[in-house]
């Protein structure tokens, strides 16, 4: 039993376009992995009837919502669960239609590895662009691409060649590195879980062995050290009298006891006395684990600074170019004001200008007017109240993200990617 | 496996402990929702852990049908003893009897629906601005869409359709007086996670959750306890058999699985063999095929 309790954890994320067979494909995956219990099969099979489908409908084990099981497509984002004794996975399931390119990015935000399907009947479409944008613009580092439905294709290799060959433009103008290409059939299973027999061409392995042997390799031994204060524990016990902690949780790198440390944007230079996780002290601790840390001196350091390593600097201004992806249906107007959360902290700032707005379908930048409508993605330059300790977000994506937020609603309104 | 990585136990709750650490960061008054069951368990624990050596600074709201099993008040009240926590109990009954909801009447009856408004004046009574709850997202279609901080606007309600969107750690807890929020820690885990957790950690679980003899009866399909609030059909009988609880809600819609389970060994042995979810025991589930979303809408857990 004590080989489950280690287990790897993979995040990944789904893209496809409305009929690609996107949830098919999650259902099959946890169909044939048997992650997918009697009772919900039941269910599943009792909705299929009802909706009128002689076939068992796989999408119907992920579409949750009273509205999308009725129109048939998903909404929002939803985040599925399955382990084989590999891995524990975590899929962020995504709405493919345009005006839901908010749900993709926000379940691109959290993935290790995202699988863009391509329906072969179509080949590589504008969809496929903006998809394969989004991945590379949330920096997800591996890419499988589905070339799915090559039961209607005859499961023929040229119409996969050919994909894959028109995927190589993509690849090249968005510098995409770490692709892997794979033809399935998600309403048969083709490639899913199970080689398929109707693909003798095809030498590679299915898309559950990719998934679960893709190597996630986070560098954290060689990234510069992060942790962004999150809250200050100071006991008021006779035990714990001079106890005053700093929790957080590390996002970047490796934190060792006696390491030399500087508190941003004060630049106060300490050494790490302790490092704690509840009653346990230990000698190191690495990304991205919750931890308490003490330090020698007694230093100002609250919720919003960031602890970094001795020699390790990040950026400190209020001047900040970033690329966002506009969520709101109200859009972002230059000159107005936003609160912006970023890591642990929070501010003010003003929208300076927009520089470029990204045409997702052509890739191709375009002159920036005043306004960003509701998912569009643009460069843009704000101003802060208060100064931003930042890393590019190519570096890192907890001290390069921010969030927009509105004033008066609280609404979250888009997403910011420092450049 | 690569010396700098967490297993998937270790990364779980690094991401549960930062997410108690922003509620304690972002809202005033916060609460953990505490049923007695292994999820609301293993959220306290979390919550432990993540402000050690302070003691934990939110109180535990039961939000009470007057129809538990007395096993979970037992643990509950030791629990509370133990970390030295402040208990606050939201009454069903007392909602019955001042008029607030009225009680469903037939075989089916359960005060789980009940609960809902209960909670929302309670959240109101004490002023909460973040209620801390153990669902996850594994366990149910329409959870399977929750976010770890969760909108509830004047009226308690949730809106599905239009959700916060929720990016990389950055948690948006920003709300106008009068609306609260909903906060999950453990939305990412599974059943089998929160099992192996507790395991690893060595957490003292109530007693229902081992075997154990009880008086049941069988209706469809289902072993229920039979105990005094539950009204038997003709033709139900009542016998003993050896059972324990996968879930723990209130005693009406609590399906007691046959096991033998004696150990956290034999559970989680028992969990990778089953073929039936975890809520698949649940009757406040099968009322109809959206009855958890209808139930959120209005508020509920």
């Amino acid at each position: 039993m004590n080989g489950y309790l280690d287990m790897d954890l993979l995040r990944f994320t789904t893209a496809g376009s409305v009929d690609d067979g996107k949830s098919t494909l999650i259902g099959r995956l946890l169909y044939d992995s048997k992650s997918i219990f009697e009772d919900q099969l039941k269910a599943v099979e009792a909705a299929s009837q009802r909706s009128g489908s002689e076939e068992m409908n796989l999408a119907l084990f992920t579409d949750g919502l009273r509205s999308e099981r009725e129109q048939g497509i998903t909404i929002d984002v939803a985040y599925r669960y399955f382990a084989t004794p590999k891995r524990k996975f975590i899929i962020a399931d995504t709405p493919g239609h345009i005006q839901y390119t908010r749900n993709m990015v926000t379940g691109a935000s959290t993935a290790d590895l995202a699988v863009i399907l391509i329906d072969a009947r179509n080949g590589t479409t504008e969809q496929t662009v903006r998809h394969s944008y989004i991945a590379s613009l949330l920096a997800i580092p591996y890419i499988i691409v589905c070339i799915n439905k090559m039961d209607l294709v005859n499961f023929s290799e040229k119409v996969f060649e050919n994909i894959k060959l028109k995927y190589n433009d993509i690849m090249d103008k968005l510098q995409l590195k770490n692709v892997q290409f794979i033809p399935v059939s998600a309403k048969f299973g083709d490639n899913v879980v199970d080689s398929s027999a109707n693909m003798p061409w095809y030498a590679g392995t299915t898309l559950m062995n990719m998934l679960e042997t893709t190597v996630t390799d986070h560098k954290t031994d060689i990234a510069d050290m992060r942790f962004p204060v999150q809250y200050v524990i100071r006991p008021v016990s006779d035990k714990f009298h001079d106890f005053r902690g700093y929790a957080g949780r590390l996002s970047g790198g490796v934190l060792k006891k006696g390491d030399a440390v500087t508190v941003m944007p004060s630049g106060q230079h300490s050494t790490v006395a302790a490092i704690n996780q509840c009653d346990k002290e230990l000698d190191e601790a690495f990304t991205p684990d919750s931890i308490t840390i003490q330090l020698t001196d007694d230093i100002d350091a609250s919720r919003g600074d960031i602890i970094v390593g001795e020699g390790e600097t990040p950026s400190v201004s209020q001047d900040i170019h970033i690329m966002v992806c506009w969520f709101n249906e109200n859009p972002l107007h230059v000159n107005n004001k936003y609160i912006i959360m970023h890591a642990t902290k929070e501010t003010v700032a003003i929208v300076k200008n927009i520089e470029n707005v990204v045409n997702i379908n052509t890739l191709e930048p375009e002159p920036g007017s005043t306004t960003l409508k509701m998912n569009e993605i643009a460069s843009i330059q704000i101003k802060t109240a208060q100064p931003l300790v930042f890393d590019s977000y190519k570096k890192n994506r907890t001290t390069g993200s921010l969030i927009f937020v509105d004033v008066n609603t609280f609404e979250t309104l888009g997403a910011g990617m420092i450049i | 496996m690569d010396k700098y990585k967490l297993t998937h136990l270790k990364e779980l709750e690094a991401e549960s402990i930062y997410v108690l650490r922003e509620v304690a960061a972002q809202f005033e008054r916060p609460v953990i929702l505490f049923s007695g069951g292994k999820d609301s368990i293993v959220v306290t624990h979390l919550a432990y852990k993540a402000f050690y050596p302070l003691k934990i600074m939110f109180p535990l709201l039961h939000i009470d049908t007057g129809h538990n099993f007395a096993e979970t008040i037992e643990y509950r009240d030791a629990l509370v003893k133990r970390l030295g926590l402040t208990l606050i109990v939201g009454s069903v009954q007392e909602s019955i009897d001042t008029g607030r909801v009225k009680e469903e009447t037939g075989y089916h009856a359960s005060r789980n629906r009940l609960q809902t408004v209960t909670l929302l004046d309670t959240i109101e009574k004490y002023k909460f601005d973040a209620a801390i709850g153990g669902a996850r997202r594994d366990e149910e279609k329409a959870r399977a869409k929750e976010r770890f901080f969760s909108h509830r606007d004047e009226f308690g309600q949730w809106n599905p359709k239009n959700q916060r969107p929720e990016l990389w750690n950055i948690f948006n807890g920003k709300k106008n007086m009068s609306e609260h929020f909903r906060v999950f820690p453990i939305s990412n885990w599974t059943e089998m996670d929160v099992w192996q957790y507790i395991y690893k950690e060595s957490i003292e679980m109530p007693s229902i959750y081992f075997t154990h003899e009880r008086k049941v009866f069988n209706r469809d399909g289902q072993w229920l306890a039979a105990e005094s609030c539950m009204k038997l059909k003709s033709g139900e009988i009542v016998e003993t058999k050896q059972v324990r609880c996968r879930t723990i809600g209130d005693i009406s819609c609590t399906g007691l699985t046959l096991s033998k389970a004696e150990s956290l060994e034999d559970i989680i042995n028992e969990i990778a063999a089953t073929r039936i979810t975890e809520r698949g025991g649940r009757a406040d589930d099968k009322r109809s095929d959206t009855a958890m979303e209808d139930r959120k809408i209005a508020g509920y857990f």
